[in-house]
């Protein structure tokens, strides 16, 4: 990351990248261990909710572009999956939903896509074990199976619940959740479910440029849109990006504050450690304790000595 | 007194119901390592972590707290009366935390990784620190152990058949280690205190990344300050507990006097913890869910009462503390209290935003964790008559009849 990008003018931004230790603009803060700097440029998902139709189109693309087992996409045009609230599991990445649409929406129904939000300082990168979940440059939060142990210490973190586990193998059992396409945009593609989407419910783009594209909507239709955009201060901050007609919370997306989702924990660890200080600090003063004492007489609560 | 290692029969009706318990245990688990976590556990993506996590880590972790506890009194602090219950104290946190690692072993989905940690690194991860504590001190009760095994075998090696030709060596490699070991074990006795505070601490910030997902009445900064505290005062209780379960197991009388001093230390620390427990209710102001009386606030109240003002008052009476049944009950008041505090702070407190049902752990899972605890007690008791743990009073060592077990 270089100097000037890190000046950029924008506040949340600036915020995020200092918190995660832009090396190289400022000496860190004692207690910040080095983080994977956030590239200006990352790129992101803005989702409009208002204009999804609940195709699920993007269920079948997600699961042929991961080898998931998956029925023909004829199939997906069966609505009844919509009277169960489904949340993504290990073998479907994203979901749709389907909710009832505010009063004045001219639509009974609303449709809300979910899948990881490839947050900014996500909680499962600061909690797994032996660093398996990393956050890349161009924003997605990735697994490696390399590294896991299956802990499963990344899904007790998650603010979405998103993380999920393959309960049923005893060898090699994955944690899975969405990628963000990682080898598709890669080699130049678009995530698969940005591709497969026949309304364009969803803007794939750098994650600034999709904020100023967010913002402008709800300034133009300030009858059609919230003015919130979720995401973009949530738990400081993910690529994926929603927009919604109404609140939130009836497409039963958390309510979250804009702390950075390790929260407290990553502050509390390094003041425990603090370069080993306070341990070595502990050692010595038993040390002392025990020297001091080693020559005394004992006095109990029955007089010196036994 | 001198410990000794204890006399008798090793099979009694009681042990082969542990026996039958323990292979229970292991037989599912066998079916959890065959089908994955899924065949045997209640586990689902909704709530990650059961009762192997709840219990078997974080409450054996806090239950083994009388190893560095009664370390700090008797080696640290030098308060040699104390000396008997030391050794027994040691026993408990080293199969403890060995029975931790085992549990964490089984829990994971993949436990032929567990060396990852060694070599993969996270230093912001709450859950690395605990490993990487936990795994040295269980080395450092291991060597904390070695004088024991030592002052059994010194003299006393005799392997068996093709074996025989090593007695010599090793003979010689137990009086260099016995050597050492006397110069040295100040180093690692000071090191299992750190390490302890550390990890016991760090268990806590485990659940703080949980973050909204754990219920306010315990989700609090301070918890690794809690989790310590609690782990200080259950220390003293549980030696009383396990030492008046080894005692009456075998037929001894129990060490009352050390006993009694013990429990008249476990009021104040249980009053420190208290005060901060209830002040970072006020503080947070979290008192009000207590109002709701629902699962949550009537499992807060159980722990706040039963683990902690019932038996502080007991302990502050002096009737109580000479009383053995009394002493126990006390004691075991709060043992029960702060496993309760662990089950609370990683089961019940989880409270994920979108969850079809709750947890409850399965039959399986109660096998596993009940088979583990058989399988502890038995190589205690097993230990116990190998090892010299126990301490006896010096002019009856010679009688071993005396000390059969009762009934």
């Amino acid at each position: 990351m270089s100097p000037s990008s890190g000046r950029s003018s924008r506040r949340d931004f600036l915020k995020t990248a200092l918190a995660a230790g832009a090396a190289g603009l400022a000496p860190r803060p004692a207690s910040a261990a080095p983080k994977p700097a956030l590239s200006p440029d990352r790129m992101g998902v803005l989702v409009d909710t208002t204009v999804c139709i609940g195709c699920r189109n993007c269920e079948w693309a997600c699961k042929t572009a991961h080898a998931l087992p998956t029925e023909p996409l004829k199939s997906y045009e069966d609505k009844s999956v919509f009277e169960k609230f489904r949340r993504p599991d290990d073998k479907a990445l994203t979901v749709v939903n389907r909710f009832d649409a505010p009063k004045d929406a001219g639509t009974p129904h609303r449709w809300a896509k979910i899948q990881c939000m490839h947050c900014d300082r996500p909680a499962c990168v600061s909690a797994c074990i032996v660093g398996a979940l990393s956050k890349s440059e161009d924003g997605s939060v990735l697994w490696s199976t390399r590294r896991c142990i299956g802990c499963r210490y990344c899904m007790v973190a998650c603010p979405f619940q998103v993380p999920a586990f393959e309960y049923h193998k005893a060898l090699e059992p994955s944690i899975r959740k969405c990628d963000f396409c990682h080898d598709r945009r890669r080699s130049g593609g678009l995530p698969a479910c940005v591709e497969s989407c026949p309304v364009e419910a969803l803007t794939y783009g750098p994650r600034e440029e999709l904020i100023r594209v967010a913002r402008a909507r709800t300034k133009r239709y300030p009858q059609r849109y919230a003015s919130h955009i979720y995401g973009e201060s949530e738990v400081g901050g993910t690529s994926w990006l929603y927009l919604a007609g109404g609140d939130f919370a009836d497409l039963r997306l958390p309510r979250l504050g804009p702390d950075p989702a390790p929260g407290v924990s990553e502050s509390i660890q390094h003041g425990i450690f603090a370069y080993f200080i306070p341990p070595a600090s502990l050692y010595g003063l038993l040390g002392l304790l025990m020297w001091i004492s080693k020559n005394r007489p004992e006095r109990g609560p029955h007089g010196p000595g036994e | 007194m001198r410990p000794a290692p204890v006399q008798g029969k090793f099979l009694t009706p009681g042990v082969i119901a542990l026996i039958l318990l323990a292979a229970n245990g292991l037989a599912v688990l066998a079916w959890r390592l065959l089908f994955g976590l899924g065949a045997v556990t209640n586990l689902t993506n909704e709530y990650p972590w059961g009762i192997w996590i709840g219990i078997d880590v974080a409450g054996g972790v806090a239950l083994a707290a009388g190893g560095f506890t009664t370390a700090a009194l008797g080696h640290v602090m030098h308060r040699e009366r104390y000396h008997a219950v030391i050794r027994p104290a040691l026993l408990t946190a080293m199969l403890g935390y060995t029975f931790v690692a085992i549990g964490v072993a089984v829990d994971v989905g993949r436990p032929y990784s567990m060396w990852h940690p060694l070599v993969m690194w996270n230093g912001n991860s709450a859950l690395f620190e605990v490993g990487m504590c936990v795994m040295c001190y269980l080395h450092v009760l291991y060597i904390e152990f070695l004088p024991v095994v030592a002052e059994r075998f010194i003299g006393r090696v005799d392997l068996p058949g093709l074996l025989a030709p090593l007695n010599a060596p090793v003979d010689r490699l137990l009086r260099a280690l016995d050597r050492g070991l006397a110069k040295t074990m100040f180093v690692f006795i000071i090191a299992g205190v750190v390490l302890s505070t550390l990890h016991q601490s760090s268990l806590g910030t485990l659940m703080v990344i949980a973050g909204p997902k754990m219920h306010p009445l315990w989700q609090t900064p301070i918890l690794p300050l809690l989790f310590l505290l609690s782990a200080i005062s259950v220390g003293f209780p549980m030696v009383i507990v396990e030492s008046m379960l080894a005692s009456r197991s075998f037929g001894l009388k129990p060490e009352m006097d050390a006993l009694s001093d013990l429990g008249r230390m476990a009021a104040p620390l249980l009053g420190i913890w208290l005060a901060f427990k209830l002040g970072d209710m006020f503080v947070r102001e979290t008192f009000v869910h207590l109002a709701k009386l629902d699962k949550a606030s009537l499992f807060f109240m159980a722990e706040v009462l039963i683990g902690i003002v019932v038996p502080l008052r007991m302990f502050l009476s002096p009737a109580v503390l000479e009383s053995p049944p009394l002493l126990l009950a006390a004691s075991a008041l709060v043992v029960l209290g702060v496993a309760l505090n662990r089950v609370n702070n990683f089961i019940v407190a989880y409270t994920p935003p979108f969850a079809a049902g709750s947890y409850v752990p399965s039959l399986g899972e109660v096998s596993v964790t009940v088979g583990f605890i058989c399988l502890l007690a038995l190589i205690y008791r097993a230990m116990v008559m190998i090892f010299p743990v126990i301490s006896l009073p010096d002019r009856s060592l010679p009688v071993p009849a005396r000390y059969r077990v009762r009934g």
